[in-house]
């Protein structure tokens, strides 16, 4: 009776994974909404002091970001272990804020310019010295709104 | 001939494409860090304007040295009690007559603030301090003005500052928001941050 062969086998039915691609889809969609491209390269060690008093930035197209930190080890032998400035993608010197600022603010909206902040990004271990230069030039320049970009965490992770 | 029928796309490799996309973003994105410490700097006037007289006692000086110590008022202070101390200089209260504060509710020193309309927080620094203390310290002293506006807030409204002013930014919030604004306004005015940062 050849008909009624059996057909089965007792091995367990591979589980589908045509949900697969779903599944991953959903991810890839959440990073690429929750997660913002990183537009300059930094060259310098930046690790953000903590903070719990913070205020939240909005309107991210009006912030001029200034980095300051000791640089890279890539960098270093070029140019020191000593806190750098970095404005866009290299290192500047003092005198370059003043055409940064200019620059930032020839590239918005005549009415916006009022409402550009600078955001100082400054590494934790970096000297107020070089914080203190900084903020002299914006004073110069008239760049008076200041953020002191920082984590939120309690401020005894600060070393 | 029996109708054919079109073969079914092997979607078996999709999962690998999607898995490529996915392990391309996590690597080369980051989350922005989008928070900090909002401060204005005073303008640089050119004009020799009379610096306007301030009394000694409205001044509370903070000193952050070159090993990262506190020198608070010429006295060698721990950075965990800088907030409680300029809380009491805040709403010190010590005025009288003209200079006088209904609201605050300090120990009335005369050695003290006369009101927090008068009252400066005077932050020095040297050249050598780090930037992590520098921020813990700037930190604490704003911490100390949103404890004050929190607590006026409180006594006249019933709601702490943040909540009002999440409020305000709410767009969904039933309430009149021009007393809202006026309110948030008031608590500002009654407790303003007036914190220099010396140079």
């Amino acid at each position: 009776m050849a008909k009624f062969n059996k057909k089965k086998s007792g091995d367990l039915p591979a589980i589908s994974t045509a949900s697969l691609p779903d599944i991953v889809f959903m991810l890839l969609f959440f990073f690429m909404v929750a997660t913002t491209m990183r537009e300059t390269t930094l060259k310098i060690e930046n690790k953000l002091p903590y903070a719990d008093q913070v205020e939240k930035l909005d309107k991210k197209d009006l912030i001029m970001y200034i980095y300051i930190g000791k640089p890279q080890e890539a960098f270093q032998g070029q140019y020191g272990k000593e806190s750098r400035i970095q404005l866009n993608d290299k290192f500047a010197d003092l005198v370059d804020i003043k055409s940064f600022i200019a620059a930032e603010r020839a590239s918005k909206r005549e009415e916006l310019v009022p409402f550009l902040t600078v955001a100082l990004k400054v590494d934790e271990n970096a000297n107020m010295g070089l914080v203190s230069d900084v903020k002299r030039e914006l004073r110069k320049e008239n760049a008076l709104k200041i953020n002191y970009t920082t984590k939120k965490g309690d401020i005894s992770e600060n070393r | 001939m029996a109708k054919r029928s079109a073969p079914e796309v092997n979607a078996g490799s999709m999962a690998d494409i999607a898995f490529l996309l996915l392990i391309f973003f996590l690597v080369t994105t980051t989350i922005e860090t989008d928070t900090g410490l909002n401060r204005r700097l005073p303008p640089i006037d050119d004009e020799k304007v009379e610096p306007p007289i301030i009394r000694q006692r409205n001044i509370f000086t903070v000193l952050i040295n070159g090993r990262n110590q506190l020198m608070v008022e010429d006295e060698l202070m721990e950075l965990k009690d800088l907030r409680k101390a300029a809380v009491e200089f805040l709403d010190n209260g010590g005025g009288t007559g003209e200079d006088a504060c209904s609201y605050c509710k300090g120990k009335k020193d005369p050695n003290s603030s006369d009101n927090p309309d008068k009252a400066i927080i005077s932050l020095k620094n040297e050249r050598e301090t780090k930037y992590g203390m520098y921020i813990s310290v700037q930190n604490e002293l704003v911490a100390a003005y949103n404890q004050l506006r929190d607590r006026r807030a409180m006594e006249l409204y019933g709601k702490t500052l943040k909540e009002m002013e999440a409020n305000y930014n709410d767009v969904n919030w039933v309430g009149n928001k021009e007393t809202l604004k006026e309110r948030i306004e008031r608590i500002k005015i009654e407790y303003p941050q007036k914190l220099s940062e010396v140079q």
